[in-house]
């Protein structure tokens, strides 16, 4: 069964999600220490994939894709068509920058998907990257936000830009679309409501 | 002060409800320990040594009768009868069950309260003056603007998960006593030369492991950008906040890294796509917000009152808390009055339930049924007449909450330290209660005069030990507790960091060491110095000689 939320025209239903999302194949990486813990957040701007990886990543070849950014930077080329038929989308992690995408992809809307990959739910960069691919790039199109992706930070992505949220495999998609509504009217002005409240209502003199 | 209308309610409303189903949840095992405490978290609840504790937001430190009432009746119910103000200006408990959490937020949010965002990786509760709206030397009343971010953080769902806490304090007032400089954002208010209201904006300061003060990123920003600016600063710490290692997550260690021009420029850049866009704060709304904060409707009464005069004549006691408890007001024969938290002996900051009651009635009495909580642990009645402190103090007296030691060496500001936290390096209430036991001679600690002790059991710093004149950190050596001494801290505008004097000292010796220090300061200081400024003059080593001399050691 799918595990996908997608929003539509504000209704939040669980649905068959027909896009491959394409990994980067594993590499050994060491685990990092700082301070005797283990280091669990990647910093803003690090780079972690290699060229192995990105030469080694199998593109299927066939059928709607989202592809790693690495990826879909350096082997451009490969899928330039495919790209025209609206068949790929891009994925990054959120420490991952945004101007390595629009660097190179100058029309975000070329793109009907991209998805950010949170891999631990407490790295809040997820929202800011939702907000600035929505207001300051002006992307239009599907963003869906992947990884440990849990019922309580749904309603905070819907708001920060999110149209789509692929629930961990292991919670109902189904229980957590409630969460999306914990709030009826929100305080302040964000990406799926601009205004705040006191633009919003007349709260009385 | 602020009453929540329709949409405030409805808020607070739906966070029990949501936080009652992610209690439902965790207590079913559908969520993890791990996903379970940023939820909790964020809702003010900390597992501890003995309980959970359960932190309740006291916005900007204003409270009504009503609210404190139920804070009484709250603690009475689901905790041992007694809270805990603490130096952000909230109320702690102890001893809550964590399944009555839930119960414990439906019953404040009949008093339009809440514990939304006291702690967590979020935008914290926004701290003020004690003395705001009331104030000789305030020039701006920054409450409606409090207030407005206060509903602007709430949920902000770009910054529900930052690197670390985010702490913002507003000042009005020509003396910061706000300590904007110790927060990740400070607010100061003032007026332009066009006589327009506008706010000079510190960044990255803070306590805690690496107590750094803050720097000024904007001389002059106009109030009705404080959301967008804010959200600038706060976007570009979001992305670029060290998560790897908790120690350096704050705010302050990336300001450092980039340094404060370079840190500028991307806020800059950041603010020059948002400023203007819909969180601009609107005439209206401010309007809309400050009428809640006019002034009170206070009585035409004189400056002077006979009876008032004759009782201070006449009654040494009496004088002596109007000397430390008593400060001057704005308006015409009104004075503030603070409720001392720090009777000899007791843990800083506790209250019990009756004393919360207590003073509720004292604020419906005598101070248009409001009162704060200060920083240094205390309760303020904002707005008493001249002719009822007589009567106010007598009644304060009686109830324990007549201490004249307010900005003395006994006014000690002291964290929960191992009594009850977790993080504890060592106990820090039994070293308040010793050293207040030791100064329990009136006379002394009024010629000792003004004076910041200040007690932190470990190095986050709750008790913002850094900054206290004196300051006494616990320290872990080989599994027992030992305590560093700072002197030289201060708050205000004039902030600095203490100095370390020297190796540890065991519990046994800490109020040795403070009689030590003290000594010096008598033998030393001119007759206008307070112990600060002597320590100022003379640096440590005089304090640190006559401290570790051996000769000296008792017999
Ligand atoms: C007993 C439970 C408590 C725990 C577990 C706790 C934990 C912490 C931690 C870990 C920090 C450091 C965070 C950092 O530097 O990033 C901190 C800072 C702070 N805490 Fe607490 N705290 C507790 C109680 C209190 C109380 C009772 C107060 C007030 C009396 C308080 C006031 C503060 C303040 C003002 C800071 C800020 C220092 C700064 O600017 O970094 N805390 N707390
Ligand atoms: S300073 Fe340390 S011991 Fe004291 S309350 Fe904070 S974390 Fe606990």
């Amino acid at each position: 069964m799918s595990n996908l939320i997608k929003l539509n025209n504000g209704v939040a239903s669980v649905v068959e999600d027909d896009w491959t999302l394409v990994q980067l194949p594993a590499t050994q990486v060491e685990e990092r220490k700082q301070a005797g813990k283990v280091v669990l957040f990647k910093l803003t701007g690090e780079t972690t994939v290699t060229d192995a990886q990105i030469a080694d990543t199998a593109i299927p070849a066939t059928g709607k894709i989202i592809l790693p950014l690495s990826v879909f930077i350096a082997r451009n080329d490969e899928i330039k068509a495919r790209i025209a038929q609206g068949e790929v989308g891009v994925w990054l992690a959120t420490h991952e920058l945004l101007e390595n995408l629009t660097q190179h992809q100058a029309d975000l809307n070329a793109l009907p998907i991209i998805a950010i990959f949170v891999e631990r739910f407490a790295d809040g960069r997820i929202f800011s990257l939702g907000n600035l691919l929505r207001t300051r790039f002006g992307f239009k199109n599907e963003l869906r936000a992947f990884g440990d992706v849990l019922r309580d930070q749904l309603y905070f992505l819907k708001r920060s830009g999110f149209t789509s949220y692929l629930v961990r495999a292991d919670r109902s998609a189904q229980e957590a679309i409630a969460s999306l509504s914990d709030f009826t009217k929100p305080y302040q002005g964000a990406v799926d409501e601009p205004r705040p409240v006191f633009k919003r209502y007349n709260r009385g003199a | 002060m602020y009453k929540y209308d329709e949409i405030d309610q409805q808020i607070v409303d739906e966070r029990v409800a949501q936080y009652r189903d992610q209690t439902r949840r965790y207590l079913a095992g559908e969520l993890s320990e791990d996903e379970f405490r940023p939820l909790r978290l964020q809702n003010g609840l900390y597992i501890q040594r003995q309980a959970p504790m359960l932190r309740i937001a006291v916005p900007y430190g204003m409270l009504s009768s009503a609210q404190l009432r139920k804070l009484g009746d709250i603690s009475k119910k689901y905790d041992k009868g007694y809270g805990h103000f603490s130096t952000r200006q909230n109320l702690q408990l102890n001893w809550p069950k964590l399944e009555d959490v839930p119960e414990i937020l439906a019953d404040l949010a009949t008093v339009e309260m809440h514990a939304i965002q006291t702690s967590g990786n979020c935008i914290r509760n926004i701290t003020t003056d004690q003395f705001v709206g009331v104030a000789p030397d305030e020039v701006i009343d920054p409450r409606a603007i409090a207030e407005i971010m206060r509903q602007w953080s709430t949920f902000h769902p770009e910054f529900a998960l930052l690197p670390r806490k985010f702490k913002i304090a507003v000042s009005g007032t020509k003396n910061d006593r706000a300590l904007v400089q110790a927060h990740d954002i400070g607010l100061e208010f003032y007026r332009d030369s066009n006589n327009q209201v506008a706010i000079k904006v510190w960044v990255g300061g803070g306590l805690g492991r690496t107590p750094i003060l803050g720097t000024v990123i904007r001389e002059h920003l106009e109030w009705q950008h404080a959301l967008t600016y804010c959200e600038a600063i706060i976007r570009v710490y979001n992305l670029h906040g060290r998560r790897d290692n908790i120690y350096k997550a704050r705010i302050k260690i990336l300001v450092k890294a980039l340094g404060i021009d370079e840190f500028r420029k991307q806020v800059d850049a950041e603010w020059a796509h948002i400023k203007d866009t819909e969180n601009t704060i609107s005439e209206a709304e401010l309007a809309r917000v400050a009428q809640h904060f006019d002034v009170m409707p206070y009585e035409n009464v004189p400056a002077h009152d006979a009876g008032f005069d004759a009782a201070v004549a006449s009654n040494p006691a009496f004088a002596a808390w109007v000397k430390r408890c008593v400060h001057p007001h704005k308006q015409t024969g009104y004075r503030a009055v603070t409720l001392s938290l720090k009777p000899h002996g007791q843990a800083p900051g506790d209250i019990s339930s009756e004393q919360m009651w207590t003073v509720a009635d004292l604020a419906d009495q005598y101070s248009f049924g409001e009162l704060r909580s200060s920083h240094e642990q205390n309760l303020i009645l904002a707005d008493v007449k001249l002719s009822d402190l007589f009567a106010l103090w007598e009644k304060a007296r009686a109830n324990g909450l007549a201490s004249p030691n307010i900005g003395l060496l006994t006014d000690i500001i002291c964290c929960p330290g191992g009594d009850f936290c977790s993080l504890a390096n060592a106990k820090s209430i039994p070293i308040a209660k010793a050293i207040q036991m030791q100064f329990d001679n009136l006379d002394y600690l009024h010629d000792i005069g003004e004076m910041e002790l200040n007690i932190s059991g470990c190095m986050n710093a709750c008790g913002h030990h850094h900054v206290g004149h004196i300051g006494i950190l616990g320290v872990d050596k080989d599994g027992s507790e030992w305590y560093q001494v700072t002197i030289g801290g201060k708050q205000g505008n004039d902030a600095s960091i203490g100095t370390v004097i020297g190796p540890s000292f065991s519990a046994d010796e800490m109020p040795g060491v403070v009689q030590k220090l003290i000594e010096v300061y008598i033998q030393e200081r001119t007759p206008e110095e307070r112990f600060i400024d002597t320590v100022r003059r003379l640096g440590v080593a005089p304090f640190k000689a006559h401290v570790y001399a051996k000769n000296e050691v008792a017999a």
